[in-house]
């Protein structure tokens, strides 16, 4: 069947079976990697991608059922050369070890700041309680969102800074 | 990697375009609706419908609405949209209480109160929350609307009065003054399935009794609602010692089974102390005069 949707901006169209799931069509059909495959039981969250702007794990939808929507993945958050706070946030505050929950992380983050501009940490902790960090590295994830709340317009880098 | 057998994929959107779908293709024609249920049980090939009929689109099923005396809810309002919702939390705080802890943020912006009761998993929290609040569940089918109450709805683990070629397009929460509920869960981590957990809706009389009660119990082996534990507050005033005495028939009434989340004694206690903190919850809520003690 052809699903059509739009990803990071872009329409696409794909002729796919109807069992594909989102998270697949990403990775394999698209080739947009930056989404993360982990547990493929809902449980650990690195899928999570943004539909319609809503946190949404992508193990657990369908292509299919995703058609005529608005997905936003990892690669869509960055503005050109210039990183969402929320990456920048986890580049300052090193909100990252391992990497591989980072994504899912990230994209939740985003939907949390955009619904809610300044979170406090238990509303943080909240909204990432569905993912899973397997470096245990909460503390400094919840830091990098706290630093983008505070950072709401994109930040430029350090080199530019310095610079 | 977990991958569903291979099916045939339609979009609905409208309830009569729904019932058409599942009559034109038959037994083996399965709706989906959030997925979180459905697709875990395709992935593990213990679900394996030729045909999914996807219902996302129909927008009608979404409300969530005070009419009268009842409130509506469409079978296609997802946990995310009760729990935002302000008129939910107002009239029925166990409904809160429960979808706070119903499994993670994430998951509650897809799954739906509909497939939640239709799934009808033991250890499924809205089955308890509308049994505790008498909802009535709306059918329909092929030969129209059916309206059906809470107890005649859940048939047990994994069954409902929902026909194959049928579908929950609501439920119906009576609204009732004066007023109170709670909901409890004990879970091993976010996101888990209970472990134990409780429900209580109260009516208070004018006199301060209590005038109706209504216990339910979650993955603790109680099908339907605690019924002499609730008759046991009827009729009488609030206090601890009430309290303690429907806590301890509700764990009578439990028959809980020993698995990787407890052992029987641990699971039984839990129905105990459960039922006591949702009572003087719910009491409270209802403007009853202060439950002494605990």
């Amino acid at each position: 069947m052809h699903v059509t949707m739009t990803v990071n901006g872009t329409e696409v169209t794909r002729n796919v079976e109807p069992r594909l799931l989102l998270v697949h069509f990403l990775r394999e059909t698209l080739g947009l990697t930056g989404t993360h495959w982990g547990c493929d039981t809902s449980n650990c969250g690195t899928c999570v991608v943004l539909v319609d702007g809503e946190p949404v794990k992508s193990c657990t939808a369908l292509a299919a059922m995703t058609a005529g929507h608005e997905v936003r993945t990892v690669e869509g958050m960055a503005d050109g050369g210039t990183l969402d706070p929320v990456q920048q946030g986890f580049m300052e505050a090193h909100g990252l070890q391992c990497g591989f929950c980072t994504p899912g992380m990230m994209l939740t983050a985003r939907a949390l700041l955009d619904r809610e501009p300044d979170p406090d940490e238990a509303t943080i902790r909240e909204a990432i309680s569905g993912q899973i960090c397997r470096c245990t590295g909460y503390a400094t994830i919840v830091r990098s969102i706290q630093w983008a709340a505070a950072h709401p317009a994109a930040a430029p880098s350090e080199q530019e800074v310095t610079a | 990697m977990q991958v569903p057998a291979p099916f045939e994929y339609a979009r609905a959107t409208s309830v009569r375009d729904v019932l058409e779908l599942l009559e034109r293709h038959g037994p083996e024609s399965h709706v989906i609706a959030g997925g979180h249920s459905l697709l875990p049980m395709m992935k593990l090939r213990l679900a394996r419908p030729e045909w999914l009929i996807d219902i996302n689109d129909v927008v009608e099923l979404r409300h969530i609405a005070e009419d009268g005396d009842v409130l509506r809810v469409g079978a296609l309002a997802r946990h995310a949209d009760l729990l935002a919702s302000e008129v939910v939390g107002r009239l029925f705080p166990l409904v809160h209480d429960a979808e706070k802890v119903i499994a993670d943020p994430v998951v509650r912006n897809r799954g739906t109160i509909g497939g939640s009761l239709g799934q009808a998993d033991p250890a499924e929290d809205l089955t308890t929350v509308c049994d505790v609040l008498r909802a009535q569940v709306v059918i329909a089918g092929p030969s129209g609307e059916r309206v059906v109450d809470m107890a005649d709805f859940h048939r047990g683990p994994y069954e409902t009065a929902c026909e194959q070629n049928e579908l929950i397009t609501e439920v119906r929460f009576p609204i009732r003054a004066r007023s109170g509920s709670a909901y409890e869960k004990v879970e091993r981590r976010v996101g888990d399935w209970a472990v134990g957990a409780a429900g209580a809706a109260l009516q208070m009389a004018d006199d301060g009794t209590i005038a109706d009660a209504a216990i339910g119990l979650t993955a603790l082996g109680l099908e339907g609602l605690a019924t002499d534990a609730a008759a046991v507050l009827v009729g009488q005033r609030p206090s601890e010692g009430l309290v303690a005495e429907a806590g301890r028939l509700a764990a009578e009434a439990s028959s809980p089974v020993e698995d990787q989340r407890g052992p029987v004694d641990y699971k039984r206690h839990l129905a105990d102390e459960l039922t006591r903190r949702v009572l003087r919850r719910a009491l409270d809520r209802a403007g009853a005069t202060a439950v002494q003690g605990g």
